[in-house]
């Protein structure tokens, strides 16, 4: 039987279903799950997908963060629940603190759209261990605030515990700290990013295919779990 | 009645960058020397009876925890009696 993956559906999210096809795609089974339903129907990993949950009013996340839904992924994320934030997802984990720091706005103030090169740098979480360490992919890119902020401490604890799992190459699109693209929580469960992997996992639409990793790497974790 | 007013405002350390896009603007249309322009919000929230004891209490976690984000913001709250 093919692991249960939940795609969380809030009001203004936009990539939910793409985030679903790129686990139907990796071999899993993609659950459809509802921000205003505690329930999470008892998924083996989940993903919070881009878009513009609650029209990013506030800040971005901020209100998604109190949803019916997160109490429960926010419990399990705790216990080693697989959680996988995508662009709004990781704006969510970070208004969460299940993952440091905050996203602001672009430092160029412009809306962000390209196929981004990035290093996967940590290859040991549940989201990246299909890479291997320093595997070069090119994904889409496309954020407003997705420039990453953390306090100088912070970001050395990040570093020194290799908890950085992408970085931006050629070009730092968005002002992010360090070029940091994405990253993990101590225990490897938890993965935000900034970029779109599941918009790269099939090459009629895709700019690559490189994405994909991201999904199957998660079901190879809960295999050998 | 009370009436609340919670100001949340970038920490003086964080890159502004709308408040760079309207120091721009001020200067084009002919207000010179604008040395820096910080963007904030401002909540003004109504509530029933006295805001005292627990209530208010509630109201600073809740300025905290929902209104700013206390990585990147800090946040001032007054209360004022009889709205």
């Amino acid at each position: 039987m093919s692991a249960r993956i939940g795609v969380v559906t809030f009001p203004g999210t936009l990539d939910d279903r793409d985030a679903a096809r790129a686990v139907r795609i990796a071999g899993g089974e993609p659950v459809e799950l509802w921000h205003g339903d505690d329930d999470i129907k008892g998924v083996d990993a989940v993903i919070l997908p881009g878009g513009f949950s609650y029209g990013d009013y506030l800040r971005c996340g901020a209100i998604s963060r109190f949803a019916p839904v997160m109490n429960s992924i926010i419990d399990g994320a705790k216990g080693g629940l697989p959680v996988l934030g995508i662009c709004n997802g990781f704006q969510i984990l970070v208004e969460s603190h299940l993952l440091p720091g905050a996203l602001m706005r672009n430092e160029s103030r412009h809306f962000i759209c390209r196929d981004q090169k990035l290093r996967i740098e940590n290859a040991d979480s549940m989201w990246t261990r299909d890479y291997f360490k320093n595997q070069e992919i090119v994904v889409p890119l496309k954020n407003g605030e997705g420039n990453y902020f953390a306090d100088p401490a912070t970001l050395d604890m990040l570093e020194g515990e290799g908890r950085v799992v992408a970085r931006y190459l050629d070009v730092n699109p968005n002002g992010s700290a360090r070029d940091i693209a994405g990253i993990r929580n101590e225990r490897g469960n938890v993965v935000g990013l900034m970029p779109h992997p599941e918009h790269a996992v099939e090459s009629l639409t895709g700019p690559t295919t490189e994405g994909l990793p991201f999904f199957t790497s998660v079901l190879t974790s809960l295999v050998s779990a | 009645m009370a009436r609340v007013v919670v100001d949340v405002m970038l920490k003086p350390e964080i890159l502004d960058p709308q408040g760079r896009a309207v120091q721009g603007a001020l200067g084009r249309l002919g207000l010179s020397g604008v040395a820096d322009v910080r963007q904030g919000k401002q909540f003004v929230i109504q509530v029933d009876g006295d805001l005292t004891g627990d209530r208010l209490a509630l109201m600073h976690k809740l300025a905290e925890e929902l209104l700013s984000n206390p990585v990147i913001e800090n946040y001032s709250l007054t209360v004022e009696a009889d709205a």
